[in-house]
């Protein structure tokens, strides 16, 4: 599904991401752990391109995304990202986050594009949210709605960028909770994360990066109780 | 109500305060503080006809401003340099020369360019809506760096063209913030297109100094010419918060 070839990424002279090439398979469950700095976030970023690697590959579905003539808004609608700051559009109302870029990017039939939206919120549970301005919703919810907005792009991919670090301690576990039960469709996913408790629960696989290296990439049930890098024992010795 | 080069030249003069009036055909007029709208009575509808001409300079002039200005500030953001150059001069041109000499070019050597002796109401509009382009779009600028970036990510994320994102997410974030700044601008320029008076439209301003200049009575017209420019700026700045009120809705 997502393949990347000897991915780097400089700003100026701070190199971030350092020579990066693996490989996330279609339905696999990705957690992208690593201290702050290490890189996790731009590693994400880039996979949609929302930051520009400075070298190597990436491959979404087969197709070199990097590739000059390839026009990144197509592949975007098939990549959903969820933010750390949710950045939902505050000048419309929850349903009409969702439906914006089915409406206006894949041209969805209105009604259509609004029973689908209804869908989604029903499945993150708020639905009676719909007419709300996101100013109303508390952090959690407002995660929540930023993950049915993404998913109402009907993405092969969701990208989550430390999609719970904003949050007050008590709405982390709403918002983990609807990331769980994505994780039991057949949704392909890479989540950078400081929750380790998740992470092992759900990932099929961690990524541990480290200054801009892959350090280790293991299933969880290896890595949390027999890490093989040294600077993985470290870092898992802090937060465990 | 036309009039003859001798007393409009006085009727400038003294719309001004710079010579007392002179009683160039016999008329006396009367000194010291004592108002006297009488005289004057039957000249107040021709005064106040000059409110639609100063509404129509200023809305034509706001809107295609504001649409000028908004684009100038999007090539402000360009990564395109020579659009950025090019909005900059502009800017710079516009902000850096008095707006009564930009009129005055527009109007007196438009004929001389290209031979069109082009109308003062389209002169007037030309020179506002160029100038007030210039001021709105370093506003409209600050207005689209001040949202937030994540807006564009997110919009970027989905596959949202440019145009689209801008036009959709961007500006009316940006529109919301700047609001009360755009409404001051429009306050200028209502009262700005006072200047129209020297290139002969029949604005507000020129109508007070009309009937002044051919009374020989000069405080009560210019008095209520202030009068109505104020009633119009307050109306204005009600209308506009309420507006504002109304986009606030989502907060």
């Amino acid at each position: 599904m997502i393949r990347t070839e000897f991915l780097s990424k400089s700003f100026g002279k701070l190199n971030v991401l350092k020579d990066i090439s693996t490989e996330i398979k279609k339905g696999e469950v990705v957690a992208i752990i690593g201290p702050s700095g290490c890189g996790k976030s731009t590693f994400l970023r880039c996979l949609n391109l929302l930051e520009t690697p400075t070298r190597g590959r990436i491959y979404i579905d087969g197709q070199d995304i990097t590739a000059p003539n390839v026009d990144i808004k197509d592949v975007r609608q098939n990549i959903g990202m969820v933010f750390q700051h949710f950045n939902l559009f505050p000048h419309m109302t929850v349903l009409e986050n969702l439906t914006y870029a089915p409406l206006k990017v894949k041209k969805v039939p209105k009604a259509q594009a609004q029973q689908r939206a209804m869908d989604l919120l029903h499945r993150v549970g708020l639905e009676e949210k719909a007419e709300v301005y996101p100013s109303r919703l508390s952090g959690g919810q407002k995660q929540r709605v930023a993950i049915a907005r993404s998913l109402a792009m009907e993405p092969q991919v969701m990208l989550f960028d430390e999609p719970t670090s904003a949050l007050d301690p008590e709405m982390v576990k709403e918002v983990l909770d609807v990331m769980k039960a994505l994780a039991q469709t057949q949704i392909t996913m890479a989540i950078v994360t400081h929750e380790m408790g998740f992470a092992r629960e759900v990932a099929d696989r961690i990524i541990f990066l480290d200054n801009g290296n892959i350090a280790e990439d293991a299933p969880p049930e290896v890595f949390f109780s027999n890490p093989k890098s040294e600077r993985a024992c470290q870092f898992l010795e802090k937060v465990l | 109500m036309e009039l003859s080069p001798v007393n409009w030249t006085a009727g400038i003069i003294n719309a001004f305060g710079v010579e007392p009036a002179l009683p160039l055909l016999g008329q006396a007029a009367p000194t010291g503080f004592s108002l006297d709208f009488s005289q004057i009575a039957p000249n107040i509808p021709f005064i106040l006809q000059g409110v639609w001409v100063t509404l129509g300079f200023t809305l034509v002039s706001a809107a295609i401003g504001f649409t000028w200005g908004t684009i100038l500030s999007i090539f402000k953001i360009s990564k395109f340099k020579p659009l950025r150059w090019f909005a900059d001069f502009y800017t710079s041109v516009f902000r850096g020369t008095p707006l009564i000499l930009q009129l005055a070019i527009i109007y007196f050597s438009t004929p001389q360019l290209i031979g069109y002796s082009i109308p003062a109401f389209q002169a007037g509009v030309i020179t506002f809506s160029l100038n007030s382009a210039a001021y709105s779009s370093e506003t409209i600028r600050g207005g689209i760096m001040a949202v937030d970036k994540g807006q564009r990510e997110a919009a970027m994320s989905m596959g949202v063209a440019y145009p689209l994102m801008m036009w959709d997410i961007i500006l009316p974030q940006a529109f919301k913030n700047i609001l009360p700044a755009l409404v001051n601008e429009s306050i200028a320029l209502l009262k700005d297109s006072s200047l129209v008076s020297t290139v002969g439209a029949l604005d507000l301003m020129r109508r007070g100094q009309i009937v002044a200049a051919e009374k020989f009575i000069y405080f009560e017209p210019l008095l209520i010419v202030g009068l109505v420019y104020y009633i119009m700026v307050m109306t204005f700045t009600m209308l506009s918060r309420r507006l504002e009120r109304r986009m606030r809705k989502s907060d």
